[in-house]
């Protein structure tokens, strides 16, 4: 009979299909996908793989010495010494981190002279460096923030931005912010943007040094911004990655986060120690929360704690160690403000040398841009098709936005690369 | 406010007492015969050794330091084991135990195709509940400290357990129970090993104190090494924070154990995108320190020596308070001091009697009756005994 037939026939199939199963459950987590290739190390793996003698790894965001290699600051060496010698023992901090480091990164971030300092209304703990900063706040933020939960951050801004808000719980938006008509900041545009933004939002701000753009605003236009924001209400997350980094000067580059404070916003501060100390793999960082006064800060600092504990109990002692004793130890202190400059000026001097040797090629373009931004990064402005001979052609890794580390460059290379970028927009 | 941690509020009111014979037993750290913090000699020789070598301190990578990884790995579940051999173990470096713990718990939250519970023994260590919760997880416990015997509650924890929804979760201190210092006999860890096998359960096992319970790291680790072999879908947090001493340099390790090397390549994948947003790569320091104790034979050696050390004076500590009591005149059975193992003691004491050896002897400990032996010294032990008499006679 042929529904007899097609019953058989069904029960065949489903049985075959359920073997089929049974002997692929050997593998459990079939079900777990093969995650998106980071894009920047993508960059890094293709570099190593290349055999060309002047290749150069223009993707790399962390700092290179003129010689091409990693360097450890003198001051943090000396620190590292001096720590050794007292036999310190491994106990662990506080959930809030080590005081004496959370208070001098306060300091170095506000100034001496800020009310925040006098007043003592910063609730300032120790994070894992910028990222465990930013989400630390971000979590605070997404339980006890009682505006609009949506951070709106500049377009295009820091790969990490947008996954560690997500998922600390904030929906994430965009505001204008590059220009790719003039390669600079399209300050029209950010300030149409935010007086759009739904009032009592989040707003974030690379205090400095913009990732990935270089493209930072002028003083007087971090005026404005602060106005604007003011009269939107709403509440400001900066992230300061690069303070010293960008400028060579630590006063200057904080700007912004001290401007913002003067005009009363109790912002959020998430800062890093990775690039300015060099402590990148230490993992040093701190986020501050302003407070109106004192009982507020305890208020806040009780909740910090319990965000903190159950993501990791307390934060690492070592590089905060370092990070405190350079920053109290007035010869340290001093040592280590020289070699920030030293690191940033190495930086400012590639800029200049790589628009002077494109002049020199003879490329006929506008690279001033390339000497108006500013900090490790650099949006040359070539398109993906200009980046791909780059890289085919060249040797030259970057990134396919037209991203390039400043770091990667030096004197040795400058010259060649700036061959290569004339060759490819010619 | 949040409220105040319950250990730290002790460690506080001991802070501010000024009896000269006050004795702080809350603190969950080791503690030398001096009552002095103990920066292993194998610690101190690895760091001399990593100065030397004069590296970098560039970024990890979002899964840390390989040589760790691998080192950590093999320690947890031994060189002979098929998990090593074959590769199977997704191993990534975190932050302490409590990193390990949220990394892994927050795995299950986004790709757990079973119930999203996880079962903890009653009691645990009070962050475990907090870790889940913040990962997305629900918390519900099963039966572990019987009051009445203070010891294991197995028939009523294999009761809970065979009533566990199957698919579900379930969490497994590996050694030396915090806060009870309660553990399973081997047998019993072979039939929880079986129950939970026929529930279909997950497994987390939750090692902070491999070599610190019995002194041998084998010995502490076979838990973990039967439920690996027993062939458990389960995942591995290890901490170094009490075995190495690194407490504050957060060093620890997840191992996801695969059944198939396939999915290692695309759990770690995943791994990472969790890792990322929360802190972007693990701290160099520790990870440097415990994979050079780990792979350098002559420091591993001292290390393992050290490692013993501090487990043979915990278990002489806990010896000698059961002889003070016996001396001091107590008729009560103490031999659960004895039976019990790790850095914890549930000495049985109730709330009052909590209260009474704090206000009249300078005794802090935890209200549940937790002693931690660490705080223990040869100097301080008899006046404890006394005071524990006198609170219980």
């Amino acid at each position: 009979m042929p529904l007899c037939r097609n019953l058989r026939q069904v029960k065949q199939l489903l049985l075959t299909v359920s073997q089929a199963r049974l002997a692929s459950t050997n593998s459990f987590w079939s079900n777990v996908e093969m995650g998106p290739p980071d894009p920047i190390l993508g960059v890094t793996e293709a570099f190593k793989r290349d055999s060309n003698p002047k290749k150069i790894n223009l993707g790399v965001g962390a700092y290179r010495s003129d010689e091409g290699k990693p360097f450890v600051l003198e001051s943090v060496k000396k620190a590292d010494e001096m720590i050794l010698k007292e036999k310190l023992d491994k106990e662990y901090a506080p959930i809030s981190g080590i005081a004496e480091f959370c208070q001098a990164s306060a300091k170095l971030a506000f100034g001496d002279d800020s009310n925040v300092i006098k007043n003592q209304t910063n609730a300032t703990v120790q994070g894992i460096s910028g990222t465990g900063s930013l989400r630390i706040g971000a979590a605070f933020l997404a339980k006890w923030f009682q505006g609009n939960k949506t951070i709106w951050l500049p377009n295009p801004s820091w790969g990490n931005h947008t996954p560690i808000m997500k998922h600390a719980g904030l929906d994430v938006k965009a505001y204008r912010y590059y220009d790719s008509k003039t390669i600079g900041f399209d300050f029209k545009g950010a300030i149409e943007d935010i007086n759009n933004i739904p009032e009592n939002s989040i707003i974030l701000f690379h205090a400095c040094a913009h990732n990935p753009t270089g493209v930072d605003p002028q003083n007087d236009q971090w005026n404005e911004l602060s106005s604007v924001v003011k009269k939107r209400n709403l509440l400001v997350f900066m992230d300061m990655a690069y303070q010293g980094f960008a400028s060579g000067n630590i006063d200057q580059d904080a700007y912004a986060v001290r401007q913002f404070v003067k005009d009363n916003h109790n912002i959020l501060l998430a800062q890093s120690y990775a690039k300015n100390m060099g402590l990148y793999g230490e993992r040093v960082g701190a986020l501050s929360v302003v407070c109106n006064d004192k009982e507020e800060v305890d208020r806040v600092m009780s909740q910090l704690k319990i965000i903190i504990r159950p993501m990791y109990s307390n934060p690492p002692i070592g590089g905060a160690r370092i990070a405190a004793k350079i920053l109290t130890n007035p010869d340290l202190r001093q040592l280590w403000l020289k070699e920030v400059k030293q690191m940033a000026d190495r930086i400012i001097t590639m800029r200049k040398q790589l628009v002077s040797n494109l002049n020199k090629a003879g490329s006929q373009k506008n690279w001033q841009h390339i000497t108006n931004q500013i900090g490790m990064f650099c949006f040359t402005g070539l398109n993906a098709q200009q980046v791909e001979r780059l890289t085919k052609e060249f040797s030259i890794y970057l990134t396919k936005d037209g991203r390039i580390s400043m770091a990667g460059i030096t004197s040795k290379n400058n010259e060649y690369l700036a061959n290569a970028m004339h060759e490819c927009t010619k | 406010m949040g409220p105040p941690d319950p250990i730290l509020g002790v460690t506080d009111a001991f802070k501010r007492d000024t009896n000269p014979k006050k004795v702080n037993l809350g603190v969950g750290a080791y503690r030398t015969d001096e009552g002095k913090p103990w920066v292993l000699e194998s610690v101190r020789q690895a760091e001399a050794t990593i100065l030397k070598e004069n590296l970098d301190k560039e970024y990890a990578a979002i899964s840390g330091l390989a040589e760790f990884c691998q080192a950590s790995a093999r320690l947890a579940f031994g060189d002979d084991s098929d998990v090593i051999k074959n590769q199977t173990n997704a191993t990534v470096q975190c932050i302490s135990g409590t990193g390990s713990l949220r990394i892994g718990a927050a795995f299950l939250a986004k790709w757990y195709q079973g119930n999203k519970t996880v079962w903890i023994p009653n009691p645990t260590w009070g962050n475990h509940t907090s870790v889940m919760k913040h990962a997305g997880l629900d918390v519900k416990s099963y039966r572990y400290y019987d009051p009445k015997t203070i010891g294991f509650d197995f028939k009523g924890a294999i009761e809970d357990i065979k009533n566990i929804p199957e698919t579900s979760i379930i969490l497994f201190h590996a050694c030396a129970h915090n806060p009870t210092g309660v553990d399973p006999q081997k047998e019993q860890w072979d039939e929880l090993s079986s129950v939970v096998k026929n529930r279909n359960l997950f497994v987390i096992m939750d090692m902070a104190y491999q070599g610190f319970a019995s002194g041998n790291i084998d010995e502490d680790a076979y838990a973990v090494r039967k439920f690996a072999k027993d062939k458990h879908n389960m995942f591995l947090a290890q901490s170094y924070a009490k075995n190495m001493g690194l407490y504050g340099e957060r060093v620890g390790a997840l191992t996801i154990v695969c059944n198939d090397k396939e999915d290692v390549d695309r759990v770690m994948s995943q791994l990472k995108i969790i890792i990322r947003p929360m802190y972007s790569n693990p701290p160099i320091n520790g990870a440097r320190i415990a994979a050079k104790i780990l792979t350098n034979q002559d420091i591993r050696q001292l290390w393992l020596k050290e490692v013993k050390l501090m487990a043979d004076r915990i278990i002489t500590m806990r010896k000698q308070l059961v002889d003070n009591l016996q001396k001091v005149g107590s008729k009560k059975n103490w031999q659960h001091i004895t039976d019990q193992i790790g850095m914890f003691c549930f000495t049985g004491l109730d709330q009052q009697q909590v209260e009474r050896l704090t206000k009249e002897f300078s005794i802090y400990l935890t209200k549940d009756g937790r002693i931690s032996m660490a705080g223990l010294t040869s100097k301080n032990i008899e006046y404890v005994a006394n005071a524990i008499h006198e609170c219980t006679k």
